[in-house]
């Protein structure tokens, strides 16, 4: 593997030919803000908080999916990027119902830390408040589509690493939501392993274990890091 | 002169004021920066003029709440939305998810279906604010100047907030200060 | 089967014809209007008339005047071609009783009017003339014989050259140079390689696709089959949304009969060369336009978009460099094989080459289909095929390209129609979606209605698309109402932006185009539709404190 060298904030670095953008900041501690982003799975750049400004290109591009190559220059945070952050997480919290105070993932959100890390202490825009389900079907994991924000990262561990393909997207725009199976209540599942790892890859509180009440779900990312780097490296010392 | 400071308690849970209470000993020191001029732990009836800042604690959800408030912005240099109530709705908006007629699904839920004694919706026109249709935060509402988010903002932050303004600065907060819930 | 059996095949076929041809609209706008009725009624006349020997009635594609239909066009009785319009399933006995001059007061339509003379007609060249579900009739005018030589002639990075020298871009609405994109995929590594059809047709109000399919499919097979064998691919798909049932079955028609004759499957013309077609059929997603999300759909995933690079060029269809062209760009192919890249950029403007098919809806008197070639004057489209606004109305503005494109108001009608100077106005030249508006149309209406659009039709993947078309709906929605603050348009114009620059697809990416293009040019039909801000101004509030709190 080649080493590129390339430009990020103003600072040169380098890195493997084949990272992408948002590794190498990562490697050089600059922080990009991300929701969708997940280590274990692969990406799939819907969130788009990790949009970065490339010289030379008119478009954005997610620092999760561009690759990196030689020469690059790459402003992470300038101040059109910062506002259009503030306004994803704006419209994220007036889209559903994100109730901070009673949910059970208060303090331990990547939502909400995302939203005071850049600033953010208002909504201006009007709060939609739809009405979703909350389904605790399941034995021992609920679902409140009230605080997802469909960042699919339970789908992509329910099928890439666990394989049992029990999460799903359906629906389109603003009804799009996660299913299980055929759009059935969770309980019914017959693919479900009941693994957890959903759970541990939601972001928000969105997916909990039953008994969990307000601030006390944390969610065991590194957990998940730590199964995929067992299985394809081979790595599991800490 | 001291700064005319009011704190107000609109379609809240009284918790921030319990925050603002736990600020102890500061409390002692504000008393000798400030003048509270209007607040539900002093007796004053009537929201008085020329007020350089208010408090406003507790989201939008009656009718009395939206006079008070329109009547406070009147009289008040600057408004700070203080706790998440004020600055989203949180939950006392909970409602509002149940669409137009949430107001009277609500009532019937409460003062109904719930009742042991004597079921009925309270009406009592001039007494009894009627719920408007839908809670809003305080910034829907009415311009607001700052944001003092939190379920309830802890005490600390409350006096942060309170030290910029009676220093005259634009009060700020950042990083974990502005985490809501 | 070799060249010469085709022919065999052609002259039997043409020596079987007869004097007159009653040419019957059988597309779907006609079709709507019992034009499969008219038919049997115009057969079984025939018959009664003892007019057999002379007479055929032949099932055709689209004639393009659709406002004016159903259409039969007559052949082989007077040297000019006649029209009949507005025909009703009743009125088959006079008009195979006029074919001996008897008089007839079904309404004749004038085949030199603007509307058919201003055209140029390559893509839609066989359409209204050939019959759709008879490869006898495509080959009659000459068809497959592009293919012939390429497979015997050419080179395939000669036929890309040649796709080059035409200056042909895709047809699709983004407008990229189609040699580039086939000379990317010749080029990309890989054991396998497909070509892909996109036929998902969604934009309100465009319907060329759908008549393309319809009217002339082997046009469309034997251009993927070019491709194919420029790019190296074996295998095609055709991608048809549901809601195009006729478009469907006729291209199911199509290519078997292209298979029975060998001119698709195995050995094509008797050489090395392989390429079948498969159909796949959208399920109602728009997005599935999007050609990343179509390949999801293809592969039969949900049909939601993904970040490029990659480009399908490189890694398409599982992982395969993939071609995907719109139907109306593979619809172009043969001809620039048959007359040469050369004479097809002859046609146009410097930087758009040759024709381009519209669909001219709306406030107007002449609906249709047409084909014209590119850097005509919206104008001339307009005003003169158009006929202008239906009787009391002016023509206000033109809506090109969807909900991806914008509105241009009439006094830009003198600009060309070319890629660029459409994007120059806010618009976009689009797929060829053309919605004359006239005086009575709020643009503010038009703006939400393409809004909603583009809201119910986002995947919902990407939180600006998903999320920031719902709120800029709300906002017009509130506006239009007359509840809407100039805060709230100040708040609608910055979704504008950050939608449009921070979405994942296209879809996001060019959905505010209708509102920046009204705001642009319309900016005082919103202002007039705006509130006074219920706050008030920010009151003034004098105080006695010493000098803080101005804050």
């Amino acid at each position: 593997m080649a080493a590129k060298t390339l430009i990020i904030d103003g600072k040169a670095v380098s890195a493997e030919e084949g990272a992408t953008v948002l590794q190498v900041a990562r490697d050089n501690n600059v922080a990009i803000p991300t929701l969708c982003h997940l280590e274990g799975v692969y990406d799939v750049g819907a969130c788009r908080l990790c949009l970065v400004e490339v010289a030379g290109s008119t478009k954005l591009q997610p620092a999760c999916t561009t690759k990196i190559s030689e020469g690059m220059n790459i402003q992470t945070n300038s101040d059109r990027l910062r506002k259009y952050r503030r306004l994803t997480l704006e419209l994220l919290f007036a889209e559903r119902n994100h109730v901070c105070a009673v949910c059970v993932s208060n303090g331990h959100c990547e939502l909400q830390t995302l939203a005071y890390s850049l600033g953010l202490d208002h909504v201006r825009y009007d709060y939609v408040f739809p009405k979703w389900k909350v389904d605790v079907t399941h034995r021992l994991f609920g679902m409140d589509h009230n605080r997802c924000i469909l960042c699919t990262r339970c789908v992509r561990v329910c099928w890439h690493i666990e394989g049992a393909g029990t999460k799903n997207v359906a629906g389109r725009g603003a009804t799009a939501r996660i299913i299980s199976d055929l759009d059935q209540p969770w309980g019914d599942s017959e693919s479900c392993t009941e693994c957890g790892k959903c759970v541990m890859a939601c972001p928000t509180g969105a997916l909990f274990h039953k008994g969990a009440t307000a601030g006390e779900m944390e969610h065991d990312r590194d957990k998940l890091e730590f199964i995929v780097n067992a299985r394809e490296k081979q790595q599991w010392l800490p | 002169m001291k700064l005319r400071v009011a704190t107000v308690w609109l379609g809240g849970c009284s918790g921030c004021h319990m925050s603002f209470l736990d600020m102890d000993e500061f409390l002692i020191e504000l008393a000798g920066l400030i003048d509270l001029v209007y607040s539900p732990v002093i007796d004053v009836k009537e929201f008085p003029e020329a007020v350089d800042v208010c408090l406003i604690e507790g989201a939008v959800c009656n009718e009395d709440n939206l006079e008070i408030l329109r009547k406070i912005r009147e009289r008040t240099k600057v408004l700070v939305s203080f706790g998440d109530c004020a600055v989203t709705g949180n939950v006392p908006a909970m409602r509002n998810p149940f669409g137009p007629d949430n107001r009277e699904n609500v009532l019937q839920r409460a003062y109904v279906e719930n009742a042991r004694n004597n079921p009925g919706v309270p009406k009592a026109d001039g007494i009894v604010p009627r719920l408007l249709e839908q809670v809003v935060p305080v910034h829907e509402a009415v311009y607001v100047e700052y944001y003092l988010p939190g379920c309830p903002p802890p005490a600390a932050r409350i006096k942060e907030v309170l030290v910029q303004i009676i220093n005259g600065q634009a009060p700020l907060l950042t990083g974990p200060q502005l985490k809501f819930g | 089967m070799q060249l010469d059996d085709l022919k065999a095949l052609v002259a039997k076929h043409i020596g079987a014809r007869k004097k007159i041809v009653l040419r019957t609209c059988m597309s779907a706008g006609c079709m709507s209007s019992q034009a499969d009725v008219i038919k049997r009624n115009l057969e079984a006349e025939v018959k009664a008339q003892g007019r057999e020997a002379e007479v055929e009635v032949r099932r055709v594609g689209c004639m393009g005047f659709c406002g004016q239909g159903p259409l039969i066009g007559v052949d082989g009785l007077s040297a000019k071609e006649k029209l009949f319009e507005f025909v009703k399933p009743t009125d088959a006995p006079a008009i195979v009783a006029s074919l001996q001059g008897a008089a007839c007061d079904v309404q004749v339509g004038n085949p030199d009017h603007p509307f058919f003379a201003r055209q140029m007609r390559i893509v839609r060249a066989n359409g209204g003339i050939v019959d759709p579900e008879r490869i006898e009739d495509y080959l009659a005018v000459g068809g497959y014989q592009a293919l012939h030589q390429v497979l015997t002639e050419m080179q395939p990075s000669e036929v890309v050259d040649e796709i080059t020298t035409s200056g042909l871009r895709g047809r699709g609405g983004a407008g990229f140079p189609t040699g580039l994109k086939w000379g990317t995929v010749a080029k990309s590594a890989g054991a396998k390689k497909y070509v892909v059809c996109n036929g998902d047709e969604g934009d309100p109000g465009a319907f060329m696709d759908r008549s393309v399919l319809e009217s002339d499919p082997h046009i469309v097979l034997e251009g993927m089959a070019i491709a194919a064998y420029a790019v190296g691919a074996d295998q095609g798909f055709l991608y048809v949304r549901a809601e195009y049932p006729l478009a469907i079955s006729r291209l199911q028609t199509a290519i078997k009969q292209a298979k029975a004759l060998g001119l698709l499957g195995g050995g094509i013309f008797e050489s090395p060369f392989n390429f079948n077609i498969d159909i796949r059929i959208g399920a109602g997603a728009f997005v599935c336009g999007e050609e990343t999300a179509l390949m999801a759909s293809v592969e039969g995933k949900r049909g939601t978009p993904r970040p490029r690079p990659p480009f399908p060029a490189e890694s398409g269809l599982w992982g395969c460099p993939t071609l995907i062209n719109n139907v109306e760009t593979f619809a172009n192919i043969t001809a620039i094989i048959n007359r040469g890249g050369a004479w097809y950029a002859g046609i146009g403007t410097e930087k758009s080459k040759g024709t381009k098919v519209f669909a001219l809806t709306g406030k107007i008197k002449n609906n249709g289909l047409i084909e014209v070639p590119m850097g005509i004057p919206l104008r001339q489209i307009v005003e003169e095929m158009g006929g202008g606004a239906p009787a009391g109305g002016h023509i206000k503005s033109v809506q090109t390209g969807g909900p991806s494109g914008g509105c241009i108001p009439a006094a830009y009608l003198d600009t060309p129609v070319d890629y660029e100077s459409l994007t120059k106005l806010g618009s976009i030249m689009g797929s060829g979606g053309m919605v004359v508006m006239d005086d009575a149309t709020n643009m503010v209406e038009i703006a939400k209605f393409y809004m909603e659009f583009c809201m119910e039709e986002s995947c919902g993947k990407c939180i600006p698309c998903r999320a920031g078309t719902a709120q800029m709906f709300h906002l017009l929605e509130k506006i239009t109402q007359r509840r809407g603050t100039a805060r709230d348009l100040a708040k609608l114009e910055e979704l504008c932006d950050m939608v449009r620059h921070t979405s994942l697809c296209g879809l996001g990416q060019t959905a505010p185009n209708p509102v920046a293009s009204t705001l642009k040019f319309f900016r005082s039909e919103y202002e007039a539709l705006l509130q006074p801000d219920p706050f008030g101004p920010r009151p003034s509030v004098t105080t006695q404190s010493a000098e803080p709190v101005t804050l």
